[in-house]
């Protein structure tokens, strides 16, 4: 019998969106209660590719733990990266090199650049406008081409050591980082005229899923989720680290709190990381990339430390617990997309299944990222 | 200037026992597990300003003073203090305004029936760093709407964070 199934009126039903779903970017499941296509109740169940990187970095030393950082995000690895030498560099007390903090605020800004334009083609994709992804990817080819030459890796970068970094850059990366810059404005310009004031693209985006303020507060969001909702927040100018000072940038915030808004925000942020990176390259100072001094064996001095930084995704948070061994006792990672994430499934009560799925793309989820 | 605000009241919760930073830290060095009070810590060698141990009884009060002075939570988790046979529950918060002020909140249980109350009351965002600390530690947060393994499998029965934990 073939009949089909009469829902009673005030009857729901579960849908599992995930775990295998093209538009959860990854390994995520949200279980669904839906009326008709409204949404009434949704449970974000993750932890299908938990690995326990905190549980690995009590087991490996402290050089050890370098690369797992960059096997969280991987699209905007270094970021996690410079907040785990930022944190051992603090407990330590050791000095680096003003280049080495330069080279690595370059990188970091053409990385979030890269994560940015991957999302914004993702994002597009979820909409269902499939070019622009092509012509984000091309543009992030050419950064994941200059990180690659010096870094030695594309995606999953092992770039900075305790007290600097592993390689130095050479005439042509500068060359090619200069020559990029013009380049993204152009392609930018390209992205605003071709989506961002496309009438389908904005009508469908504005007024979906509006967060406000107080949300945000309540679940710690961060990033564009915090900033597309009027909070002025990012680590970078909030909590200033690295050499962050020395550059002119802002930071964009928008008010609304819807995806529209979010959206805004990172597009605009590419620009910014732009002048930062600029910048970086004008100021670029010469000298060592690692320091004359530094101890043989990572040791930091018992007691806790805490460590803050801008990912492209966030405020990732990074807790060390000490016991003065070579070991760490305990390693907290507070990824921001968990956070972020984490507020979807009170904010989409009420939303249409499809505005909800356009709501979590703007977002910008990273699974291994919420996992760890 | 919340700052002052913030340290003030969290003293508050402690008639008794204030200790300035080199003290605090001296005893903290002297003796793994510290007496509870607030320590003021340096910002630029810690990363954080406010450090306070609370009886799990004084949680939700300290917690709630700073929802009342517009703090966010960044992140719950948990420290397995095996030889002095305690669990510890530490919470980090942050603002987002302009004066950076980082607040450590945390609570020392028995680590044989660690239980502490939930803060989802006041933080929903709480709610997976409860799951998550749970999973990890198997510690009880008394209250939680919906305490089950959040990253480890749904049938998990083990606490890998445990210093005693053997896969």
């Amino acid at each position: 019998m073939n009949s089909p199934i009469l829902l009673q009126p005030d009857e729901t039903f579960i849908l599992n969106v995930g775990p295998q779903h093209p538009a959860t970017h990854g390994v995520l499941r949200v279980k669904m209660e839906l009326s008709g296509e409204y949404i009434v109740e949704a449970e974000t169940v993750i932890g299908y590719i938990h690995r326990m990187h905190e549980k690995m970095g009590e087991l490996k030393t402290y050089p050890q733990f370098l690369m797992n950082l960059s096997r969280m995000d991987y699209l905007g690895a270094l970021g996690y990266s410079h907040g785990h030498v930022l944190l051992i560099e603090k407990a330590c007390a050791i000095e680096v090199p003003e280049r080495a903090e330069y080279l690595r605020v370059i990188m970091v800004e053409l990385n979030r650049i890269a994560s940015h334009l991957f999302w914004f083609g993702a994002f597009v994709m979820d909409l269902g406008g499939f070019t622009p992804l092509m012509y984000a990817l091309q543009d992030r080819e050419h950064i994941l081409d200059m990180l690659e030459a010096v870094t030695g890796s594309r995606l999953t970068y092992c770039y900075f050591r305790f007290g600097g970094l592993y390689n130095d850059v050479d005439d042509d990366f500068v060359k090619a980082a200069r020559r990029f810059i013009p380049r993204m404005r152009t392609s930018l310009d390209k992205y605003r005229r071709l989506v961002t004031e496309n009438v389908i693209f904005r009508s469908r985006l504005e007024g979906n899923a509006p967060i406000s303020k107080e949300m945000c507060r309540k679940y710690g969001a961060s990033s564009a989720v915090a900033r597309g909702s009027g909070i002025d927040f990012d680590v970078r100018r909030n909590e200033p680290y690295s050499v962050y000072p020395e550059f002119d940038f802002d930071i964009p915030v928008f008010p609304e709190g819807d995806s529209l808004a979010r959206y805004r925000v990172r597009m605009e942020e590419i620009e910014q990381s732009l002048r930062i990176v600029e910048q970086a390259l004008d100021k670029l100072p010469g000298g060592p990339i690692m320091p004359d001094k530094k101890p043989k064996l990572i040791k930091p001095p018992a007691g806790d430390y805490y460590q803050a930084v801008e990912t492209a995704r966030g405020s990732f948070g990074i807790r060390l617990v000490s016991d003065g061994s070579k070991n760490p006792y305990r390693l907290k990672l507070r990824s921001p997309t968990y956070s972020n994430m984490h507020l979807f499934d009170e904010a989409c009560r009420g939303m249409l299944i499809m505005d909800a799925l356009a709501f979590m793309g703007s977002l910008d989820l990273v699974i291994p990222e919420i996992d760890r | 200037m919340i700052y002052d605000q913030t340290r003030e009241m969290l003293a508050a919760l402690f008639p008794a026992v204030t200790g300035d930073d080199d003290q605090g830290e001296a005893e903290a060095a002297k003796d793994g597990a510290r007496s509870n009070g607030l320590i003021e810590r340096d910002y630029r060698v810690h990363g954080y300003h406010l450090d306070a141990q609370v009886d799990p009884d004084q949680l939700l009060e300290a917690v709630g003073l700073l929802d009342r002075l517009e703090y966010f939570l960044e992140a719950i988790t948990g420290v397995d203090w095996i030889a002095d046979n305690q669990l510890e529950v530490v919470y980090d918060f942050s603002r987002y305004d302009k004066t950076p002020c980082r607040v450590v909140i945390r609570t020392r249980l028995d680590r044989q029936n660690p239980q502490v109350p939930t803060i989802t009351g006041i933080f929903a965002g709480a709610n997976w760093h409860e799951r998550e600390t749970h999973d990890f530690f198997g510690i009880s947060f008394i209250g939680h709407p919906h305490l089950i393994p959040l990253l480890l499998p749904e049938d998990a029965d083990f606490h890998p964070l445990l210093k005693d934990f053997k896969a």
